[in-house]
């Protein structure tokens, strides 16, 4: 039974890295009700910048305010670049601008600092606990539980930001109506470059994380993948629905792997969430925590 | 950086090629990827190819035949690399031979380079049963395929066990690739555990790898006594430091070659101490060919690698190897076919077949200790099958066997008795190499 459980937690724990990664996507869709493409790249991008910098010589407290900074330059360049002539166009149009986006970030990364695997050490042991080990027989890894502790403090500043603060009002205005916001005087523009900044702060956290387990490459940008189940199941405009969203998929994909893996040859890790996220649809379509849109006609 | 530069160079060099009045000069595609997941590989293979290749101009070529190439960006992409062949094969006089270092652009080439005659090498890669010449006329897998490599890996856990036949009775987790590249060497595997009594549990990794932990927690439940890791690009690091996460002993696991850079061991930190991968190539900077790269090229600004740190590491080391070894055919293709000519793909298949570097001949070359003898014929197109077995200290990849070979017979047997199968399903008729020369 500890086996069992092992997974179960192991499985949640990297629900929340996977969630780190979905709260970027939520985040721009809460905004401008499209799905950012380039959200992965982003993950990719901060983390580069991030190493890019301490390789410089910069110290990781030096780093980390410059790669924020960073971070915000480009969620104002992508607003001013990209989004601001793209105003009341259809979303379908603002979706390709983002595809466009990715490969743009993915090769100038490149460019910028190299193609270079590089390690990335948060100071953070990715050890299984020797106490919790000792007393319950389970291993559970130091990064993992600090991975979460940092996601829910995360998710706390981010809900309050969005549900206390009269942006997070403004968000939900622009996100139903780009026209309609502008109208009452809402700064469409504005809102956008500050929802980009903080997209791309939480991106930095991801790739940070991500970076310190994997190594920094090109490969973090395939993370996307794994928030994009997240998404379905806790639906696109929920902070919390990424969250529990990250926590079902991890548990889930970690026990279908384990548990049901090796009676159809395994490797069914990949796929399980999505037959999870499609399972969900059918009867959510707005995912679980999305929110029901009723249009009258 | 470095791409934007080479680019600039290929176009400048195509200019100059369409300008001047032609002269001896061999033309190789290189279908590289600098770009993308696997651009480390990618970057540090072709690099050290081309070093290589810009040291011998310098040195005036081969018998006053410069090399010439033209790069075509892959991003290891399969169809991206069929295009970059189609693109480059008849350029400036024709390929007169080419490597994509991908299984996947590998499988996509194997028919055309037939109906081209143009010889692809898949130095340590690609189709198993390619080694046999009489059946792949024109593919030429040099050094090691995985099925000799997976020979010599299980070759080298009896030598850690005791010696011959201590792996009966014992269980060897295979962790793999869920691709093509990660099943390949699966029928060799269970031919070698059968013959020698072991078990083995396969555990399919989905590419990426980005997270591993169900597959490491099976591992924790199996109990294996080893762990064979057949990984790639991220799914390496991840690997061991998930293996780290789960208990499980780093000097317990061994690695294939694509598992064996020290860009799949650095992102691991600690966690890779103690770990151990097969390579066919050693890395350094002492061997003399290094040395005259290092002071030749690098010290006057016209090495190929952005990061002179890597000078000397794994990718590097084998891509100067992959140079040595093409440039060695053509020279033994100029021996018979007239020297200080430009050879045609005919010749230089030719000269794959009639590789011959002895010990004694590697030392000529400035590169004794760097790789095994290898030695072609037309039936033999891999000529070597050795790799060698290097532990990861926290800093670097120190050797902790010499090079050796695995069950050869065994893997040779399984190699004909598949080519024999592929030319039935493709109607090709076998050569009789006893009638070649």
């Amino acid at each position: 039974m500890s086996f069992f459980f092992e997974v179960l937690i192991g499985g949640l724990l990297s629900g929340v890295m996977y969630s780190l990664v979905a709260l970027g996507f939520v985040l721009i869709y809460k905004a401008s009700g499209v799905f950012n493409f380039a959200q992965g790249t982003m993950v990719f991008f901060a983390a580069l910048t991030f190493v890019g910098f301490t390789e410089l010589g910069l110290s990781f407290w030096a780093a980390l305010p410059a790669t924020l900074a960073a971070m915000v330059v480009l969620g104002l360049v992508i607003e001013r670049g990209v989004l601001r002539p793209l105003v009341n166009q259809p979303q379908i149009s603002l979706f390709m601008a983002t595809i466009g986006l990715a490969f743009l970030l993915e090769g100038l990364s490149q460019l910028l600092w190299g193609s270079e695997v590089r390690g990335l050490d948060i100071g953070i042991p990715d050890e299984p606990i020797a106490w919790i080990s000792d007393r319950f027989g389970l291993n559970i890894s130091r990064f993992d539980l600090s991975a979460a502790l940092i996601a829910a403090v995360l998710v706390i500043a981010l809900a309050l930001f969005f549900s206390r603060t009269r942006i997070g009002r403004a968000l939900r205005a622009v996100a139903d109506d780009h026209q309609a916001a502008l109208a009452v005087g809402i700064p469409l523009q504005q809102i956008w470059a500050i929802v980009w900044g903080v997209a791309g702060a939480v991106a930095l956290v991801a790739g940070l994380l991500w970076g310190a387990r994997n190594g920094v490459q090109y490969a973090l940008t395939f993370v996307a993948l794994k928030a994009l189940p997240v998404l379905m199941l806790g639906g696109l405009e929920s902070i919390p629905g990424a969250i529990v969203g990250g926590l079902i998929v991890g548990a889930s994909e970690k026990l279908a792997e384990v548990y049901i893996g090796p009676y159809v040859g395994g490797g069914i890790e990949g796929w399980f969430p999505y037959v999870l996220a499609l399972v969900v649809l059918l009867f959510r379509p707005e995912g679980l925590f999305g929110e029901k849109i009723i249009r009258r006609v | 950086m470095k791409l934007i530069k080479t680019l600039l160079l290929g176009a400048v060099a195509a200019c100059a090629l369409a300008t001047t009045p032609s002269y001896a000069q061999q033309f190789i595609p290189i279908l590289s990827y600098r770009i993308g997941p696997y651009a480390a590989g990618g970057s540090g293979y072709f690099g050290g190819a081309i070093d290589y290749f810009n040291l011998v101009n310098s040195q005036g070529g081969i018998n006053g035949v410069k090399l010439v190439w033209e790069e075509c960006e892959t991003e290891y992409n399969a169809a991206r690399g069929v295009e970059c062949y189609e693109r480059l094969k008849t350029r400036n006089g024709g390929a007169s031979t080419v490597d994509p270092l991908s299984t996947g652009i590998a499988y996509g080439l194997i028919d055309r380079v037939a109906q081209d005659k143009i010889p692809m090498t898949t130095f340590g890669y690609g189709l198993g049963a390619s080694a046999d010449g009489n059946v792949f006329r024109w593919v030429f897998p040099l050094g090691t395929t995985y099925w000799d490599q997976v020979a010599a890996m299980v070759a080298y856990l009896e030598q850690k066990e005791g010696g011959a036949g201590k792996l009966k009775g014992k269980k060897i987790a295979y962790m793999y690739h869920d691709s093509a590249y990660g099943k390949e060497p699966i029928g060799t595997l269970d031919a070698l555990a059968a013959k020698n009594g072991f078990e083995v549990i396969k555990i399919p990794i989905t590419p990426p790898g980005t997270t591993q932990e169900s597959q490491w927690l099976q591992v924790r439940q199996q109990k294996p006594d080893y762990v064979i890791l057949w990984g790639f690009g991220v799914m390496n690091p991840v690997a061991l430091k998930t293996a780290a996460k789960t208990g499980f002993p780093r000097e317990k696991i061994v690695g294939v070659w694509w598992a064996g850079s020290e860009e799949d061991v650095i992102p691991a930190g600690t966690a890779a101490k103690g770990y151990v991968s097969a390579a066919f190539s050693a890395p350094g900077t002492s061997f003399p060919v290094m040395q005259d790269i290092k002071t030749k090229l690098y010290a006057n600004g016209k090495g190929n690698l952005e990061d002179p740190a890597r000078i000397g590491s794994i990718y590097h080391t084998r891509g100067v190897v992959y140079g040595i070894l093409i440039t060695e055919a053509i020279r033994k293709a100029q021996d018979k076919f007239g020297k200080g000519k430009v050879m045609t793909p005919e010749q230089v298949r030719w000269g794959l077949e009639h590789i011959d570097l002895t010990d004694a001949r590697i030392k000529e070359l400035g590169a004794a200790g760097m790789f095994p003898p290898v030695k072609t014929s037309c039936s033999d197109h891999e000529g070597s099958g050795m790799v060698k077995f290097q532990v990861w200290d926290g800093n670097a990849f120190k050797p902790v066997t010499g090079f050796m070979a695995g069950d050869r017979a065994l893997v040779r047997k399984l190699v004909e008795e598949s080519a024999a199968k592929y030319a039935a399903d493709k109607k090709i008729t076998p050569v009789d190499c006893s009638k070649e020369n």
